[in-house]
């Protein structure tokens, strides 16, 4: 069942919603209690040990769980906890028109695999649900959640010595949403497909959806996507006319929804400003796909009427300026006496996303600070530092190498022909940007860690 | 020295073969002729085109199905071969170590042609995929620099499933003190003939071994003396960190995709 339109039934924080079996509300009594227990305790923010819990106790948890709630999946290499939280942020506005003043369950701290599901959907019963999902368990979560919306924003190198090639993950997307539509899928309403029409691992994913709504919202990266997903042959691209293969008929849909700089553009002519708290030209993307992805979650005729489609985009960017930051990402801190702004880059396109963001800015002699760990999170090889372009920070005024593996970062630097420092200790590497920053008229200091190296920011100089 | 000439180095199909940062064997030795006063130029040549003719190729890793259609497309039009005929140096890492060789296995397994630059065969290994920090030392079949200088322990990050035996007309690169490297009973890493080397080392391997680098150079340029130093501090401390890492470190498991 899907609960779509204005939802008026407000229950109380673990209550009302749907009569769960008794095996499943014992097991999400269970979720709820454990992923307590040890946040209580501190070990950490209990998103996982609970829903571990819960899924051993009653394995189809996520799909009784999901059965009374529209869920709107987010997956892609990159972007996918921003536009998570974007997304979220527009269903969760009291009185806006469509929605339900109820806030939608959501794995918010970026917990994207089943046990990180479970748990946001047991914490409290919502009418809708918005959950980021890591690219290898979407197809295991379209199956099990029967979307009423997924959002599918890019596919790009990740993690060399963990997640299997990128082509790989395309395929399997596809697998799994062609299986859908031959009615292998759960409950059996339709699941509408909000693909980045830019990026041609998504769309030979997402060709094979009965219902895609294609978003025009660019490409960072194109490196990974060189060869026609159906024939091999090149793909051609040109500027401003998107791509297509050099030999079969594979090439770039035409978008219904596109963003031109930062406005929202509508087959039709009709123009929406994309005004966020968030900078960075990827959040404009982002912010473009939450939106047209909340617009078909609310208003039931979006994916086929123009003016459901305006109204639901204009409402959902409208709520989207209250995020200024997604978990911890794009705030600024002061750390002895200057803005330190924190930014998280974990894979090649995303730090060439990063590169782009600092070059909007005015002053570009900024001190920027590069932390980078090799843990399990991170990937252990760090071969993809050559595959940044590194060269484009030629011109910054200081530039540090920190984290635990700086040494590496710095090698990489000596031969892109940046003057760099190298300070593997965090604080250390922060303390002398600041020290060569304050005074000198720039407005922040730049921090674009990895995984870990972003995670593991010191709480205090 | 000196050294009068023009030196082209050609990053084999980065579009295929580039999907572990192996692009950095072109830059690094690029860098390092640019520093010496060497006049080069760096060319990334894509497969929609041809092969230019260079006088150092770098061939990177990459998965089976492109593995393969670069061996297609380098056997097709002969021009690695010819260069390699007429003294060009080649270093091939992982999947372009294995198509340098006489046979390696497609994505099921089945075996494909390689070039035969390389008088090795390569079959899907048995175990695990071998995936971690990896550790050789020269043996006395390493090739030397000039000089009858010695190269310095190898070291680099592995990440494949292949098994790869040298046949009379290769010698071991050099012999494993951690990891798998090649596979075999013999301990050996990589391989090498005339001026073509192949190595199972990402990291890239020649940003991790700036000696090898200097190897290949010479051999390219032809220069029978010792390149001029370059500032290696900062690669000295890398490699440092490195190497004691990669005599602790514990090795993980390969994580298949779900
Ligand atoms: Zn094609």
């Amino acid at each position: 069942m899907r609960v779509l339109g204005t939802v008026d039934h407000g229950p109380e924080e673990g209550r009302g919603g749907p009569r769960l079996g008794l095996r499943s509300s014992l097991a999400a009594r269970a979720v709820v209690a454990a992923n307590r227990v040890v946040r209580s305790a501190r070990f950490g923010q209990g998103t996982v040990v609970g829903g571990r819990v819960g899924l051993a106790i009653a394995p189809d948890l996520l799909r009784t769980l999901s059965m009374d709630r529209s869920v709107a999946l987010v997956s892609g290499t990159n972007g996918k906890t921003t536009t998570t939280r974007l997304l979220a942020a527009a269903l969760g506005t009291p009185g806006a028109p469509g929605l339900s003043s109820i806030p939608p369950a959501s794995n918010v701290t970026g917990a994207n695999m089943p046990e990180g599901h479970v748990a946001a959907l047991c914490e409290r019963w919502s009418p809708t649900a918005v959950l980021e999902v890591d690219e290898s368990y979407l197809g295991q979560l379209v199956v099990a959640t029967d979307p009423a919306v997924v959002v599918l924003l890019n596919l790009s190198r990740d993690q060399l010595d963990r997640i299997a090639e990128v082509r790989l993950v395309a395929e399997r997307w596809r697998t799994a949403l062609d299986r859908r539509n031959a009615g292998g899928g759960g409950g059996g309403g339709v699941t509408v497909v909000v693909a980045n029409a830019d990026d041609p691992l998504v769309v030979w994913a997402a060709e094979v959806a009965p219902a895609v709504v294609w978003v025009g919202v660019g490409q960072v990266w194109d490196e990974d996507s060189v060869g026609c997903p159906r024939c091999g042959a090149s793909l051609l691209r040109a500027a401003g006319k998107g791509w297509r293969c050099a030999r079969c008929s594979f090439a770039r849909p035409t978008p219904s929804v596109w963003t031109d700089g930062r406005v929202l553009v509508q087959e039709g002519g009709v123009r929406t400003a994309i005004d966020l708290a968030l900078p960075g030209g990827f959040n404009v993307a982002n912010a473009a796909m939450a939106a047209v992805g909340a617009a078909v979650l609310c208003e039931p005729g979006a994916a086929t009427d123009r003016a459901d489609m305006t109204v639901g985009c204009r409402t959902a960017l409208a709520a989207m300026r209250e995020v200024g930051e997604v978990g911890g990402r794009f705030d600024t801190l002061d750390w002895r006496g200057v803005a330190v702004r924190r930014l998280l880059a974990k894979n090649p396109a995303g730090w060439v996303a990063m590169f782009d963001l600092l070059d909007e800015a005015e002053e570009r002699a900024g001190s920027v600070v590069l932390a980078i760990n090799a843990r399990m999170a991170d990937g252990l090889d760090t071969s993809w530092l050559w595959d940044v372009p590194f060269e484009r920070l030629q011109d910054r005024r200081v530039v540090v190498a920190t984290g635990e593996r700086a040494r590496d970062l710095a090698v990489r630097l000596h031969y892109a022909g940046v003057d760099h420092v190298t300070a593997p200790d965090v604080r250390a590497a922060l303390d002398y940007a600041v020290g060569r920053t304050r005074g000198s008229g720039a407005p922040h200091v730049d921090f674009v860690g990895n995984y870990t190296a972003f995670a593991r920011f010191p709480a205090a100089p | 020295m000196t050294v009068d000439l023009h030196l082209t180095i050609v990053t084999v199909f980065p579009d295929l073969l580039g999907t572990y940062g192996d692009r950095g064997n072109g830059m690094v030795l690029a860098r390092r002729a640019a520093w010496r006063g060497i006049d080069v130029s760096l060319v990334e040549a894509g497969s929609a085109e041809r092969l230019p003719v260079a006088d150092l190729y770098c061939i990177g890793g990459g998965e089976d199905g492109p593995q393969v259609r670069a061996a297609e497309l380098l056997r097709g039009d002969g021009v690695l071969a010819r260069a390699v005929e007429h003294g060009a140096a080649v270093l091939g890492v992982c999947a372009g170590y294995q198509l340098l060789g006489r046979s390696f296995p497609d994505a099921g397994g089945v075996p494909c042609q390689g070039l035969g630059l390389l008088d090795v065969d390569t079959v899907k290994g048995p175990g695990s995929r071998a995936v971690g920090e990896l550790l050789a030392e020269p043996s006395p079949t390493t090739p030397m620099l000039p000089g009858g200088v010695r190269l310095p322990p190898l070291t680099g990050f592995e990440n494949h499933a292949g098994a790869t035996t040298l046949g009379r007309g290769a010698a071991p690169l050099a012999r494993i003190v951690r990891g798998r490297g090649n596979g075999g009973p013999d301990r050996s890493e990589g391989a090498w003939s005339g001026r073509v080397v192949g190595t199972y080392l990402h990291g890239p391997v020649l940003a991790r071994n700036p000696v090898l680098a200097d190897l290949l150079l010479g051999w390219a340029v032809g220069s029978e003396d010792p390149l001029a130093a370059v500032d290696d501090t900062e690669v000295d401390t890398w490699r440092a960190e490195r190497l004691a890492v990669s005599t602790t470190h514990r090795r993980v498991r390969w994580l298949p995709i779900r």
